[in-house]
Parts: structure tokens; C-alpha cells; sequence
């Protein structure tokens, strides 16, 4: 039985304060009753009910959600499609293109997707809004949908799909009653994946909106631009409660399937 | 036999598969990417949108004609872009080497964890990830700044008598750049940490190898391919940032990214600010192309 060494036990321990301390902090301070952030002044929940009031706030908030729903979904069928292409269908013309293409995204810095689609937006006539902001988000986010489903297809075994073939099903039926449901529980992560990502994106949505779509992020920012507010605060921990409780929830959801199946293959 | 014929039935779907993303891809991103180069080539128009028009295919002589490298000469007679190209690089530079000294101790703890705390401690690593950029840069404000927590604590603790200046300073987007991608660079480092066999270090522990010696001598070339992929996952996008300069470092903190937002929505100048996402397109292309060769070496390593 190994233990922790002193040494990684300090890395560790530094490692995840670093990483966890400002959040915390953040948290703490949206329950202050002083409107100076950085001073205590007793605990009050009255910035969550200036949040509650907020309308452009909670109009931005419901325009983000419905973004990243729709591009989520998308992206979660576009990538998964892509994950398959890349595993499955071996040599095609362009795939040295094709892996480009799913790869530069990922790494490319916002500005230059953000502008680059903007630009495309503009020179098809399309108006920019709700729209434009989608189809921008579910380009970035099936990237990392393909990346996390393609990781998952190349361990699974091959020799399920060949025997469903072999019996005769046909590659649709067999994608659907074999592929899918082995591959579920990262298809599942690439959509929540996207989903965030989508929820969370500022650069790009601030090139490709509109009047008519302004996104929490780019209220969040514009907000923060003019100082420090504890409604910033209090809308922040309201996003990360949400994230934390989801990714909790899937991440429980997938040792249950995790177990059930072990127990099935015993 | 009946894979062949499998094969015949489905060959709508054996070109459909990977024709629908990949004409997404190239619709949404290709063409976009092309429709930059175009623009950085043309001139400013005082219309709306403010670029001489995209193409017209009946004077194909005129669109070759009406290209030229002015935008990028302007940039290139500019100390201003000069200096916000090499500072980008340099910033992003020591961001990256920031990272590897602070995500690799973290990385080698969390291999040498025992196997039930691993998964855990994946988890915590990758959970900040998940919430908001925005708002855990938001966060560090509230710390750097003059009244500001860490300036509390530090005078509260006696280190210092008067207020450190850190926010708005080049010190600030170092630190804002090592918190937002440290998840980036931790991961890809465990990956390899944890596939290296402990005997070897054993091994040489046993024939007398002092610690550092053996972690020099073995640990640290086999880590490697991690090191690479890490560094270059926030190498990359991170010349390119702009939040963090732009909520940190303040005014006097150059970084191309920030230069072609500005350029964007402040100066409206659309081919100019083209021209700015081409060098930073350039000065990328290379790093880019070897993260993806690895990338498709590892997976398909895996296959």
C-alpha cells in the first residue's frame, strides 16, 4: 500500500488551494452585506434578491441557456458523427485536413475563431443575433465533443460491432443498438462538455452578436469592466453552484452505469 | 463477406459520416479562416461593412488587382504591433514555464498517489474547469488588487508595510495565466507520470541512485511527450488571450490578442484587425501542427 510522501502531500495540498482558494473566496463574499467587496460587513443574502431584480441580467441569462442548449445538441450529433469518421471509416479523401480541422479550434486562440466567423456572417448577409452566435458556438464545441467521444471509441472493442455486422444488422441499426450505447456515457460528458462551454463563452459571442443577444458572459464582463460588484459575485456563485451539482450528478451517474455493467460482465 | 455486404448497403452512411462534419468544419471554420486572409489583403471602405466588397466574379483581374500587402506593411512599420507580437510570444513563453514548474510537482503527487485517490484528485483537478473562465478571473480582481485579499493577509501578517502593487501589472497576468491553465497542463503530465514503471526508479534507487538523480536521469526524459503536449496546449491559445490581459494587466500590458479586439471594436478598421489574426495565425501555425501530430500519434497509439 503506497502512501503519500510528505513532499507530493505539500504539492498537493498547495496545488489545490491555489486552484480552489479564489473561488472560494468569491462565494464567501457574494453573501457580504457591504457593497465594498473586499470588506467583510456581516452576511446578507440581499445582492442574490438585487439579482432576482435584475432584468437585463436575467434576459441575458435565458438567451445564454437557450444558446448553449441548441448548440450543445448540435454539436453533440455534428462531433459525435466526426469521433466516428475519424475511428471508423479509416482512409478518406481529406482526412489530413479532416483532423486539422477538428484539431485547430481546440488550441486556436478566441480572437481569431471570433473574428473569422464574424467576418463569414457578414460577407453571407446573415444578421448577427441568436443565430450567429449558435452556429459559432456549435463549431468551436464539436471539436471537443469529437475529442472526448473519439477517445472512448478507440478503446472500445471492435469485436461487438464486427459481430452485429456479421449477423447482418445494418451499420445504422448496428451504430444504434450496439456503438451508442457502449459509447453513451461520453457522448453524455462531450454534450455537458459543450454545453459549458457554450454557457461560458465571451470572445467569440462578443464578435458574432447582436443587439438583440447579449449573452450573460458579455454582460458579466461589461459589468466587471466598471469595477467590482457583489451582484457579479452573487450571480457567479449561483452559475457555480449549477455547474458544481451537475457535474456531481453525472459524475455519479457514470459510476452507477460503470458498476451495473461490471457487474453484468461478471 | 457480409461486412462487404453490410458495406454496400449502408454506402449512403460510408460517405455520409464523414461528410456532414467535415463540410460543417470547412463551411464554418475553412472558409471563415480564408475570408480573414482575403480581408487583411483588401482595403478599408468607409461603407458598411467597413471592407471593400468580398468578391466579384465577373472582374476576376480587379479582385487580384485590389489585393495588397498594405495592411501588413502598416503593421510591420508599427513599433506598437512589434511590440505587442513579442511581448504575446514572450508573456505566453514565460506563462508556460510558470506552468510546468507549478503543474508538475502537482502531476508527479498525483501519480504516485495511492490508485483509490486518483480518480478524486482527476476530478479535482479538472472541476475548476467547468466553471466559468470569466468568473475565476473575476476572482483573482478582488484578490490582487491594492485593498484587495492577498495585500489584507500579507499586511495583516506583517510581510509587508504598505500595499503591493500587482494588479494592472505583467506579474498580475502571469499569475492569471498559470490559474486558468493549470488543469491543461496537469493533465497531460499525469498522463505520461502515470504510465512510467515505479521499478525502473527502484531500480535505480536500489543501485545507489540519490533521488534527484534518478527522477533527472529517468523520470524526466520519459515525461517528455507530457511536458510537450502541456506546454503546448497553453502555449498556444495563451499568446492569443485576452481576458486575462485585459481584466489584469491593465493598460500597459501588450498582447496581440487584445491589439486585434481593440482594432475590432474600438478603431473599427476590420482589415487591419484581419491582418493582426493572420501574423498571430502565422507565428501559431507551426506549434499548432505539432500538437495535432501528437494528438492523432496518441490516439491512434491507443487504437
Amino acid at each position: 500500500m503506497r502512501r503519500f510522501s510528505l513532499f507530493n502531500l505539500t504539492s498537493l495540498v498547495l496545488g489545490f488551494a491555489f486552484l480552489y482558494l479564489p473561488i472560494l473566496l468569491l462565494v464567501v463574499y457574494s453573501f457580504n452585506a457591504s457593497r465594498l467587496v473586499t470588506v467583510w460587513g456581516g452576511f446578507s443574502t440581499q445582492w442574490y434578491g438585487a439579482l432576482f431584480s435584475n432584468q437585463p441580467l436575467l434576459d441575458a441569462a435565458w438567451m445564454t441557456f437557450r444558446i448553449a442548449l441548441v448548440s450543445a445538441s448540435l454539436a453533440t450529433v455534428l462531433g459525435t458523427l466526426a469521433a466516428l469518421a475519424l475511428t471508423r471509416y479509416g482512409r478518406f479523401t481529406g482526412r489530413t485536413l479532416f483532423t486539422g480541422l477538428v484539431y485547430a479550434p481546440l488550441v486556436m486562440p478566441e480572437v481569431i475563431t471570433g473574428l473569422a466567423l464574424l467576418l463569414f456572417f457578414v460577407a453571407i448577409g446573415l444578421d448577427r443575433g441568436f443565430w450567429t452566435v449558435m452556429l459559432a458556438h456549435t463549431t468551436l464545441t464539436l471539436c471537443f465533443v469529437t475529442v472526448v467521444v473519439q477517445a472512448r471509441l478507440v478503446t472500445l472493442d471492435r469485436s461487438l460491432e464486427e459481430a452485429a455486422m456479421d449477423l447482418g444488422a445494418p451499420p445504422l441499426r448496428t451504430f444504434f443498438s450496439v456503438t451508442l450505447p457502449l459509447i453513451a456515457p461520453s457522448v453524455l460528458a462531450g454534450f455537458l462538455l459543450a454545453f459549458t462551454l457554450s454557457l461560458d463563452d465571451l470572445v467569440i459571442a462578443s464578435f458574432n452578436t447582436g443587439p438583440s443577444a447579449t449573452t450573460l458572459p458579455i454582460q458579466i464582463y461589461s459589468s466587471v469592466r466598471r469595477g467590482l460588484s457583489p451582484e457579479v459575485n452573487a450571480a457567479s456563485t449561483i452559475l457555480i453552484g449549477i455547474v458544481a451539482v451537475g457535474v456531481i450528478a453525472a459524475t455519479l451517474l457514470s459510476k452507477r452505469s460503470v458498476l451495473k455493467s461490471e457487474r453484468n460482465a461478471h | 463477406m457480409s461486412r462487404a455486404g453490410a458495406f454496400l448497403k449502408g454506402r449512403a452512411e460510408a460517405w455520409l459520416v464523414p461528410a456532414i462534419p467535415f463540410l460543417w468544419l470547412g463551411l464554418f471554420f475553412l472558409v471563415p479562416v480564408l475570408i480573414v486572409l482575403k480581408i487583411s489583403l483588401s482595403d478599408t471602405a468607409v461603407a458598411q461593412p467597413p471592407y471593400r466588397p468580398l468578391f466579384s466574379w465577373d472582374d476576376w483581374r480587379g479582385f487580384l488587382g485590389g489585393l495588397d500587402l498594405e495592411n501588413f506593411e502598416l503593421l510591420a512599420s508599427d513599433d506598437l504591433y512589434w511590440s505587442a507580437t513579442l511581448s504575446s510570444i514572450r508573456i505566453a513563453a514565460i506563462a508556460t514555464l510558470l506552468l510546468l514548474l507549478a503543474g508538475y510537482p502537482i502531476a508527479y503527487a498525483m501519480a504516485r498517489a495511492p490508485a483509490r485517490w486518483r480518480a478524486l484528485l482527476i476530478a479535482l483537478v479538472i472541476l475548476p474547469f467547468w466553471t466559468s473562465f470569466l468568473i475565476r478571473i473575476y476572482a483573482w480582481v478582488a484578490i490582487l488588487k491594492p485593498e484587495g485579499f492577498l495585500n489584507q493577509a500579507l499586511m495583516g501578517l506583517g510581510f509587508i508595510a504598505e500595499p503591493l502593487a500587482i494588479l494592472n501589472t505583467e506579474a498580475a497576468v502571469f499569475i492569471g495565466i498559470v490559474y486558468a491553465y493549470l488543469p491543461f497542463m496537469v493533465l497531460p503530465l499525469y498522463a505520461t507520470l502515470e504510465k512510467i514503471d515505479p521499478t525502473l526508479n527502484e531500480a535505480a534507487l536500489d543501485l545507489g541512485s540519490p533521488p534527484w538523480r534518478s527522477f533527472w536521469t529517468i523520470t524526466l526524459p520519459l515525461s517528455l511527450p507530457g511536458i510537450i503536449a502541456g506546454s503546448l496546449l497553453c502555449f498556444i491559445p495563451a499568446v492569443g488571450e485576452f481576458v486575462i490581459p485585459d481584466l489584469l494587466g491593465g493598460s500597459e500590458t501588450l498582447m496581440i490578442g487584445r491589439q486585434l479586439w481593440s482594432e475590432f471594436f474600438s478603431n473599427r478598421d476590420w482589415p487591419l484587425a484581419s491582418a493582426v489574426a493572420i501574423v498571430l495565425l502565422i507565428i501559431l501555425v507551426v506549434p499548432i501542427v505539432i500538437y495535432r501530430d501528437l494528438e492523432a500519434r496518441r490516439l491512434g497509439e491507443r487504437a
